[in-house]
């Protein structure tokens, strides 16, 4: 199950870091972002930073290890945000 | 093997002029990039005025895309891209397709030090135990190869893909670095330059060595005076300049424009011995060093019509010109045209060599010579050697034959470069 708000606010955060050649049309909640979305591994810790500050939560290590995908990624904010109520 | 190189592209971004028509403007009319900054004054420099480009937020996007922007702080970077870029472009060269580099291209952009508010942005992150927080860009904007990484990606160039540091002698050694690759064969093109940052974690450093002018605060524009009797210590600038190099036969083949030859150079040290030493020029080494840029190039001393002087406006000026007449064995109404491009931008530290070489190689597309500026009083040492008219203060017609253009650098290292008017052999 996606919530959508999240969903939204992700894809637009991850869109700044799409190669030209990927449409931001492209995300899906399946695409895995290095693979598929043929995003620079490097720019995950970007990505990872700007989830934190756009949900108000901190990311370990191992949760970036684990966010392979747009859903993981949701997974994991979802998990989160319920941690921290 | 030993093939002509010629300069077929410039870009530059200077204290006086982002652009080469905004550039050339200012150089024909002799406009000053220096100026008075707030933030210099409230941090309590002794000297207050700097060269520093003003360049619209606007702009950036052609050069960058918006994930280079973003977080990005260094101004040596945005300084060196918008120059090489614009050199790449002035030459009439494409950027790499997706898929393949251009083997055959390559860069030597140098730099002092990069990205130093970068530098100083992380700093503060780390010492306040928030080191994840950097992201990724914190690296690639503070590593010296920085610039050249960046030009690299942007351009796709496959070749070698450096970037030298020689303090102020780094934009010229960098032109006779990449001459040296495309004569040896191993290039067909190589984009060479260099950058400094701007602001006063560049330029505190030497007010602390009181060597920059502390009474022009008011006057900004009369501070630079290289070659003069009242000249009191170097301007601090920054900036990039940038110069696609080419074999002859690269250039000749894509029917490019050539704004002149590169004939040879020289680079060498002092060694910091005799009179030389870490912030002294070795005189001796400085003549050594023109005289085997002749030496390289094939030109008499006697041929030399040209010279743009490393000239920073310090007490070393006099002493420069001397090396030079010595070296030449001219004085007098023989002593070859002489400008210091410092007068209008300050010291351009690391950017230095490059911007002035922009400078003097405009002068061939434009069959004239740019004046000096700040120097009605010539130094009366300078005066014993070299007869006024060679030091003239607005711009004349003159078609330039062979230029010489050396800089000097913190170290003891000097670099000189002869470039000469294109001809058919």
């Amino acid at each position: 199950m996606v919530d959508d708000q999240h969903f939204a606010q992700l894809k637009d955060i991850v869109k700044l870091y799409l190669p030209e050649d990927v449409s931001v049309g492209a995300i899906v909640e399946d695409s895995n972002f290095v693979k598929e979305l043929n995003i620079n591994s490097a720019n995950l810790v970007d990505i990872v930073l700007d989830v934190e500050d756009a949900f108000g939560i901190r990311l370990e290590n191992e949760d970036m290890d684990k966010m392979q995908t747009v859903r993981d990624a949701l997974n994991i904010i979802a998990q989160k945000l319920q941690d921290k109520n | 093997m030993n093939r002509r190189v010629v300069v077929t592209g410039l870009g530059i971004c200077a204290p006086n002029g982002v652009g080469l028509a905004n550039f050339y403007d200012s150089m024909l009319n002799g406009k000053s990039g220096i100026m008075f900054h707030q933030e210099l004054a409230d941090l309590g420099f002794g000297c207050q005025i700097a060269g520093k480009p003003e360049i619209q937020e606007s702009l950036k996007e052609s050069y960058f895309t918006a994930l280079q922007l973003r977080g990005l702080n260094s101004s040596g970077i945005v300084y060196g891209v918008m120059a090489g870029t614009d050199a790449w472009m002035d030459a009439g060269l494409d950027k790499a397709n997706k898929d393949q580099p251009d083997w055959d291209s390559g860069i030597i952009f140098g730099t002092g030090i990069l990205g130093i508010d970068k530098l100083r942005e992380s700093i503060y992150l780390i010492d306040d135990n928030n080191a994840r927080r950097l992201g990724s860009n914190s690296v690639m904007q503070t590593m010296a190869s920085g610039i050249s990484a960046y030009l690299g990606g942007i351009l796709g160039c496959g070749n070698q893909v450096t970037t030298n540091s020689s303090a102020c002698a780094t934009g010229t050694e960098g032109v006779i670095m990449g001459m040296e690759r495309i004569r040896a064969g191993k290039a067909e093109r190589m984009l060479v330059g260099s950058c400094n940052d701007s602001g006063p974690y560049i330029w505190g450093g030497f007010d602390a060595m009181r060597i920059l002018p502390s009474k022009y605060n008011d006057n900004p524009q009369e501070a630079s005076r290289p070659m003069s009797a009242s000249a009191s210590g170097f301007v601090p600038g920054s900036g990039a300049g940038a110069m696609v190099l080419e074999s002859l036969a690269s250039a000749l083949g894509r029917g490019a424009k050539i704004y002149a030859e590169v004939l040879g150079g020289a680079i060498n040290s002092g060694g910091q011995r005799g009179i030389g030493s870490m912030t002294a020029p070795n005189s001796e080494a400085v003549q050594r060093c023109i005289l085997e840029a002749l030496k390289d190039a094939r030109v008499e001393k006697s041929e030399v019509d040209i010279i743009n002087g490393h000239l920073t406006a310090t007490s070393k000026d006099a002493e420069e010109i001397r090396n030079w007449s010595e070296a030449l064995e001219r004085s007098g109404k023989d002593f070859p045209f002489i400008n210091a491009t410092k007068g209008l931008l300050g010291h351009c530290l690391a950017a230095s060599g490059s911007v002035e070489c922009v400078a003097s190689l405009l002068q061939y597309r434009e069959g004239l010579f740019f004046g000096n500026r700040n120097c009605h009083d010539l130094h009366p040492e300078i005066l014993e050697l070299v007869d006024a008219s060679r030091i003239p203060l607005k711009t004349i017609s003159h078609k330039p034959g062979i230029l010489a253009k050396a800089s000097f650098g913190f170290g003891d290292v000097n670099a000189c470069v002869i470039f000469n008017d294109y001809k058919e052999i």
